[in-house]
């Protein structure tokens, strides 16, 4: 789809707006029809991970959206000069750098996020996401679409993320970002959280809940697979 | 397809400007980072005597007004030309307790009473592991204990730095009688000579991190015991000059 689009820029000679539909388009496709962890099944391992809180999520998917829309940025100013034999290994420099700044910033200013997170800030590095972006979009499109694509790239994942955080912490721990929500008097009356919203399978259980209600919706879905 | 003069030239050109942008940054940061780390060790430490402050302020607060430190060595003299933070607990646990430089942190509590905290350091299942365990002023109880973690298996081993698993030191016993039996980190089932006060849980699944923490409570409380028995036997008045 995406060498159509270009082709379509240059037929008509035309200079495209920031936003156009295909922009807009480009934007918005990861967070329904193409999203990574519900669609493209990518990016499952920190999404287990990390959802236990909203808090941890939502740093890490904004780590996530900066790594993916500078490194599909950065990667698309280049296309033309990376030298084919070693463009993975161009990309991983790229999105390691990145990341070192993503780990290096919360260190400095959120020291207990930083400790929460600990290894996954690491793993962005390895998030498919990312290098599956840059292969699939960054190299053959213009540095703006590739942004665009990134970002909504981080955002679709972000998306997944802060739902399955949302349904684990309130389930998990009665509270959102840490502020209690299930009112005391539920417990009094005998109610209980669920440990099991603690453990990493339950975010699997959800991201399995949530692929259902999305086809069920979205029947665009439905036979791709 | 490029030549592979351009490949290498490339390659070399990228390395160098992504060392400089990371060089730059990492040291832009550097003071910021190692504040949070100071900032984080003296919450640790006041966590080992139950006080659990989260904000900069009250942490650095209560430390100043409350926790002495001083370095004493395993004949437990007091080594007044040393300072805490120059010391690395990684290297002085690897030396014979002979050898070694022991940081001590002394709490004073609300009612007058001194908590004397231990630091720890020792290796769990995938990493370093590392704690803070405080003794009541009769060098026997425990009032409480803190430990933490690199990179343990979240849910299993790295569950020793949630407070249901440090609560369970508190009040257990290190010494029996004259002797010294530490705080075993053991399963309940296990059957063992020693009674209760000088046992607690392990934590299922995290065998490798839970014999890490009881090696080290083991490894890095006995060496101070020199140091108690002097300070036990001496006028209760004496008092301790921290640095």
């Amino acid at each position: 789809m995406a060498e159509v689009i270009e082709q379509g820029v240059k037929m008509k000679g035309l200079k495209e707006p920031l936003f156009s539909k295909k922009n807009i388009q480009i934007l918005r496709d990861p967070l329904d029809d193409n999203n990574p962890i519900t669609v493209q099944v990518l990016g499952i391992c920190s999404a287990l991970a990390v959802t236990v809180q909203m808090k941890p999520a939502l740093i890490l998917s904004l780590g996530v959206i900066f790594v993916t829309s500078f490194s599909n940025l950065i990667i698309s100013l280049m296309r033309k000069a990376i030298p084919t034999r070693v463009r993975i290994i161009v990309q991983l420099v790229v999105v390691a750098m990145l990341v070192t700044i993503v780990d290096l910033v919360l260190k400095g200013y959120m020291f207990d996020v930083s400790k929460k997170l600990s290894v996954f800030v690491g793993l962005i590095i390895t998030n498919c996401i990312i290098m599956g972006r840059l292969e699939a979009f960054a190299l053959g499109n213009k540095p703006w679409k590739s942004f665009l694509d990134g970002l909504g790239s981080g955002a679709g994942y972000g998306l997944i993320l802060l739902v399955v955080a949302a349904f684990r912490e309130i389930f998990g721990s009665g509270t959102i970002f840490g502020m209690q929500v299930v009112p005391q008097i539920f417990y009094d009356w005998g109610y209980t959280n669920n440990g099991l919203m603690m453990l990493p399978p339950s975010a699997l259980f959800l991201i399995g809940g949530y692929i259902w209600w999305q086809r069920s919706r979205n029947t665009k879905l439905v036979d791709i697979s | 397809m490029h030549s592979n003069r351009y490949t290498f030239l490339f390659a070399i050109g990228l390395s160098v400007i992504t060392a400089m942008v990371l060089v730059v940054i990492s040291e832009g940061l550097k003071p910021l980072q190692e504040a949070n780390v100071a900032l984080d060790k003296k919450k640790n430490i006041l966590q080992s005597v139950r006080i659990y402050e989260t904000e900069r302020e009250a942490v650095e607060n209560a430390y100043d007004k409350s926790v002495e430190e001083l370095v004493i060595d395993s004949e437990g003299e007091i080594l007044t030309n040393e300072v805490v933070s120059n010391i690395e607990m990684k290297n002085e646990v690897a030396k014979t307790p002979a050898e070694r430089k022991m940081p001590l942190y002394v709490y004073t509590k609300e009612d007058g009473k001194k908590c004397y905290i231990i630091p720890m350091q020792g290796v769990g299942l995938w990493g370093p592991i590392w704690g803070y365990i405080s003794l009541e002023s009769d060098f026997n109880t425990v009032y409480g204990a803190y430990f933490d973690h690199k990179t343990e298996t979240p849910g299993l081993g790295a569950e020793i730095s949630e407070r249901f698993f440090q609560d369970r030191f508190t009040a257990k016993k290190i010494m029996d009688g004259q002797t010294f039996v530490s705080v075993n980190v053991i399963k309940s089932s296990a059957k063992v000579e020693y009674s209760d006060e000088h046992r607690v849980d392990a934590i299922s699944g995290g065998t490798i991190t839970s014999d890490g923490v009881d090696e080290m409570i083991d490894n890095c409380v006995k060496p101070y015991l020199t140091y108690f028995k002097k300070i036990a036997g001496a006028s209760p008045q004496l008092s301790l000059k921290g640095n």
